[in-house]
């Protein structure tokens, strides 16, 4: 028996790291919000690795920041242990990475939800979708089904499932339906996305065994300890300054590979029980061990999972093999002889759509206002997973007010980049960021996500009043020592006892403080013992300050190459051009155009199977349609 | 703002005019910084042959602005040493009236191809990019300047080019340039692929790449990059025309042979500036395959200072030719200076041209392969014309193996080529250059990156995720 219990403008289905950020963009925007998990204790869960952040995740989280999301403050409170990677090299790759309290990112997340104005956070599991027709015999959703019969009526729905649907679990030779974590799976809601034409497919991911901390001997591993200068993920923070944990670092052995080959023929992955795709970024160890067979040895990490728990995380260790096999393997490394195994490691396979099936706004292509985001997109990820939330959250509220969907490009953002690629690509196994998947990496970097976003989100609504007050006065301070800097010039007499002191060579002319920046033996802070009177800066701008001085030809050059890529961005594609109509399209690139429908001439480039001279076709085309219009009404008009 | 497009507007080894055009926003720029307007005295007739100019330009240069449509003469300069390209006829027409309604440079230099594509390459290392096929037309359209009703024709014509250009692209890609140039973006993906992991999983178990090592691959690499520029075989043939040169004793008939090719050929083209008295070279084109014609002052002993340093250059043409023609007397047969020039002919390029053929011969073609076994013997008479047909063929031979050519397309990919090779050697430099100074892995890895991308798009290769999968396939990595 069906019942209604309810009416929104959106609602989110799953409340996962994607579901967060949907759910929470949609109500900051002003929408009438259900955010729907079959268990309130999975709320923003980190299923797999207590970390967030790394190379290319970092600026995602820069990202959602940027935008007015909730990752980056949810892990600044909670974070117990901060690193920013690769400062030994450029600014385009620095990466923060942190170390989460599992529990405390969950409650704080909960926290926010429920104290979030417009938003409904409720436990239950849904297991359909309702459409309706939209006239112009295209569907539309229009609600949701719950398991009990209870019907909620909205205007837009979000699908972050996660590893939730049709979750199976993998442990050795036993496999069973399962969600992550040993939470309940949901299954009718696949079978009727199904019915409602809906492609699904298996992706597969795996997670390490969690062992006791007092069980392990760390006096073998060698300790990694955090930052001692903290840069905060949220542009809301100038300062954090918190008491940190170590990881540990060990490596497996000889004997280590010995048992796991030993026991191959035990493994999910090899037995052929696991149907779906994982990651080649993430292999398991039976998978290491069997594709880099000369490695002697593989290592792994040591994380804690929170400061009130004593279980830790094995990063590089997830496996499918049995649990005896596992504590086996484990205990051959140093330091985890005596471990003691409290969650075994597992596989867990899940239903997932092709991207190629939504749109750039991450909208269904067959069905409107119905949204798709994170895991259930094939991607991998936290990071990943919440900048689409984020940005499927977005949408969902532009779409119902018939506004123009919020889609940033390769150019402008990570998150363009990872949607473009999903969305236009495609991926054949979980889809991760990575910097080198960006063309303009030097413009797209984790110091300046707020200049680039901040703007435009407060433009569509998101990003608060507060937050774009505070961005202003941080883009009206550097601009203003970055101006300094080019006008105030040194002497020779004045600088080169300094300059000799940091083996830099000595002026023969008086110089510019932004031309003395430019070197690379000196940075903005050594800058004040030339510079003494100069006023206080906040750390985001002292960082902007330096990066735009130092590398301003570099990023000139990308600068002048994203013109050129913005060419073919802007050249809209009408939605419902109909390829077979133009003359001069090969066959393929007109089925590919078809299926594809790309919103813009550039996106039609990237896709396989669409040549240089069919783009030339395209443009040619669009002209001749301008034209024709403009005729058309000249026609009218007289 | 559309960038600034170049490329050869007429068609090649046809008519004594070629035209360069350029057209965008640069295009004014462009042929500012190539082009110096010369205000010349008339000299009149130079020797017995028409001569389009004279080499030392007799003329004051001088930097008069340039004026909106109007043709002006001058000397088209390499600003980088100042040196003498080509006398031109150039042209500036600011937009919207053009043909792509873009502003636009016109340069009218000679039609020989070897004119034709320094003045190109000169243009595209002064701020033009090379124009894609069928650009020029696109353009226009887009701009507005050819009807609607002509859309269609824009189209069937955009399209055929296109598909020509990246078609031949591709079919031309056999031999040895092509595997030159996946060895060597083979040798940039493992460098890539290196730089990419350290950036990408910087806490990984895996080999660290340091600047030492990262200067030794990028010396490696630009070593090898040079060697393809330098090019060897038919791939300079290409570039810049077979190197044809005219040997034989003076009188013998070298001038008119050359006189007899250039008619032939209806395509005089120029003297290439920087060539002196000694030797004479002209570009031309014979069955439509670009030829550079060497004459020769004659090779022989001399005590003349001068001459010697004629001769030293004759030997020097004869040694970097691709094709010989030695010209004997049939009525004299040998003489002792022909004997003299015979050992420095390799003879399997030679074509040995038994002349004078009208005057009753006491030399037969035995005799000749006697003396030269490998060469190829044709009987001509200069006076008469006879034997061209056969020397044309020849030449023909010698390039296609006897096969049809499908020259223009060549040409032009070859252009595009060139230009990728460069583009790719000028980011290894620069790439070079941050390495040596230490700047950041990520800014380098830009120039590297680009410089795989310009020499995937020779062998049309592209593939984006390349680098990315070669990662996970050579480098145990995550979670």
């Amino acid at each position: 028996m069906s019942y209604l219990m309810g009416e929104y403008d959106v609602i989110v289905i799953g409340a996962g790291h994607a579901g967060c950020e949907a759910g929470l963009a949609a109500a900051r925007m002003g929408k009438k919000t259900l955010m729907l998990s079959i268990n309130l204790e999975a709320v923003a869960m980190m299923a797999c690795n207590p970390s967030i952040g790394g190379t290319g995740k970092g600026h995602l989280v820069r990202e959602i920041d940027a935008l007015g999301g909730e990752m980056g403050v949810n892990i600044d409170k909670t974070f117990i242990q901060s690193r920013m990677l690769n400062t030994a090299k450029g600014p385009a790759v620095h990466s923060l990475r942190a170390q989460a309290d599992k529990q405390r990112y969950h409650e704080e997340m909960k926290k926010t939800l429920e104290a979030q104005e417009n938003l409904d956070l409720k436990q239950g599991e849904a297991v359909d979708i309702v459409t309706e027709d939209q006239g112009d015999g295209g569907k539309r959703v229009c609600g949701i089904v719950m398991k009990t019969g209870a019907i909620y009526r909205a205007k837009a729905v979000v699908l972050a499932t996660g590893t939730f649907l049709r979750g199976k679990i993998f442990i050795g030779e036993s496999a069973y339906q399962s969600g992550p974590n040993g939470l309940a799976p949901s299954v009718e809601l696949a079978d009727n996305l199904k019915k409602h034409g809906m492609k699904l497919r298996r992706f597969k991911t795996g997670t390490p065994a969690r062992a006791l901390g007092k069980s392990l001997n760390f006096d073998r591993m060698e300790e990694q300890k955090g930052d001692e200068k903290i840069v905060p993920f949220s542009f809301l923070n100038d300062r954090l300054e918190r008491e940190q944990v170590s990881c540990w670092l060990t490596y497996t052995n000889e004997t280590t590979h010995e048992i796991i080959r030993k026991n191959f023929h035990r493994s999910a992955l090899f037995g052929g029980q696991i149907e779906g795709v994982g990651p080649r970024y993430c292999p398991s160890i039976e998978d290491k061990v069997n594709r880099f067979a000369d490695k002697k040895r593989h290592q792994l990490f040591i994380e804690p999972e929170g400061s009130a728990t004593d279980e830790m995380y094995i990063q590089g260790m997830s496996s499918s093999l049995p649990e005896d096999v596992q504590v086996e393997f484990y205990r051959s490394i140093p330091g985890l002889e005596e471990l003691e195994v409290v969650r075994p490691a597992y596989a867990i396979e899940y239903d997932c759509i092709d991207p190629l099936e939504l749109k750039t706004n991450l909208e269904y292509r067959k069905i409107s206002r119905l949204f798709c985001a994170g895991q259930f997109n094939g991607s991998s990820g936290y990071e990943e997973a919440a900048a689409q939330g984020l940005m499927a959250g977005v949408n969902a509220c532009l779409s119902i007010d018939g506004k123009q969907p919020f889609v940033l490009d390769r150019s402008e953002a990570y998150i363009g980049v990872l949607i473009d690629d999903l969305v236009t690509k495609g991926t054949n196994e979980p889809y991760r960021i990575m910097t080198s998947r960006a063309e303009y990496r030097l413009l797209l970097r984790q110091d300046n996500a707020d200049r680039r976003l901040t703007r435009r989100s407060f433009e569509i609504g998101l990003a608060d009043k507060s937050r774009y007050d505070r961005f202003l006065k941080r883009e009206e301070e550097t601009e203003r020592e970055m101006d300094r800097l080019r006008k105030t010039e040194v002497l020779p007499s004045q600088v080169n006892s300094i300059l000799e002191k940091w083996g830099s060579s000595p002026l023969q002319n008086k110089m510019t403080l932004a031309e003395l920046l430019k070197r690379p033996e000196i940075n903005y802070e050594m800058l004040a013992e030339i510079d003494p009177q100069r006023d206080p800066l906040s750390w985001h701008s002292m960082t902007q300050v330096e990066v735009q001085i130092k590398y301003d030809g570099y990023i000139g050059k990308q600068l002048t190459q994203v013109e050129r890529f913005k060419r073919l961005e802007t050249r809209r594609l009408p939605e419902d051009l109909d390829y077979g109509r133009i003359d001069g399209l090969r066959i393929e690139a007109r089925q590919k155009l078809d299926q594809f429908r790309p919103v813009s001439v550039g996106q039609a480039s990237r896709i396989s199977g669409v040549s240089p001279a069919d783009i030339n076709v395209l443009l040619i085309w669009l002209e001749k349609e301008r034209r024709g219009k403009k005729d058309e009404k000249g026609g009218e008009n007289q | 703002m559309e960038d600034t497009i170049a490329a050869i507007a007429t068609a090649y080894g046809e008519g004594g005019i070629g035209i360069v055009r350029v057209s965008g926003p640069k295009a004014r720029s462009v042929l500012e910084s190539i082009f110096i307007s010369v205000r010349r005295h008339r000299t009149e007739g130079e020797g017995q042959r028409e001569r389009f100019f004279l080499p030392e330009a007799t003329g004051e240069t001088i930097n008069e602005p340039i004026v909106n449509r109007r043709l002006t003469y001058g000397n088209v300069v390499d600003p980088r040493d100042g040196s003498l390209v080509d006398e031109a006829m150039a042209v500036f027409m600011k937009a919207p009236y053009t043909y792509t309604a873009e502003d636009v440079a016109e340069i009218q230099c000679h039609g020989s191809v070897v004119s034709l594509r320094r003045v190109l390459s000169l243009c595209l290392e002064n701020g033009a990019r090379l124009a894609e096929p069928g650009e020029f037309t696109k353009r226009a359209f887009l701009n507005g300047r050819l009807d609607l009703s002509q859309a269609e024709a824009v189209i069937d014509v955009v399209r055929a080019k296109t598909d020509q250009g990246f078609d031949v692209a591709l079919g031309q890609m056999e031999g040895s340039l092509s595997r030159e140039i996946r060895e060597l973006r083979n040798d940039l993906m493992d460098l890539l692929v290196l730089v990419t992991v350290n950036l990408d999983y910087p806490d990984e178990d895996i080999e660290e790449i340091n600047y030492e090592k990262l200067d030794e691959s990028l010396s490696q690499i630009d070593d090898k990059l040079q060697a393809l520029i330098a090019g060897a075989g038919t791939g300079r043939m290409i570039r810049e025309g077979l190197a044809v040169t005219i040997a034989g004793r003076p009188n013998v008939g070298k001038s008119s042979l050359m006189n007899a090719l250039l008619r032939e050929s209806r395509a005089i083209v120029t003297d290439v500036p920087g060539t002196t008295r000694d030797t004479i070279e002209e570009g031309l084109s014979i069955s439509g395959i670009p030829v550079r014609l060497t004459d020769t002052a004659g090779i022989r002993r001399t005590e003349d200072r001068v001459e010697q340093i004629g001769i030293e250059k004759s030997k020097e043409a004869v040694n970097r030719a691709d094709l010989i023609l030695f010209m004997v007397s049939g009525n004299e047969g040998f003489t002792p200076e022909d004997l003299e020039i015979i050992p420095y002919l390799d003879e399997k390029k030679t074509v040995v041209l038994l002349n004078k053929i009208d005057l009753g011969s006491v030399l037969t073609e035995e005799m000749i392969l006697e003396k030269m076994p490998g060469a190829a013997v044709i009987e001509t008479s200069m006076k008469e014309g006879h034997g061209m047909d056969l020397l044309q063929e020849k030449i023909r031979d010698m390039v296609f193996g006897g096969q049809a050519a499908q020259r223009e397309s060549m040409i032009v990919t070859n252009v595009r080529h060139e230009e990728l090779i460069r583009r790719a050697s000028e980011e290894i430099h620069c790439a070079q250059l941050m390495s040596s100074s230490r700047e950041a892995l990520d800014f380098i890895e830009v120039n590297i990156r680009q410089a795989f991308d310009d020499l995937g798009e020779i062998i049309g290769e592209t593939a984006n995720d390349q680098i990315i999968n070669e990662v996970f396939s050579r480098f145990c990595l995550g979670k």
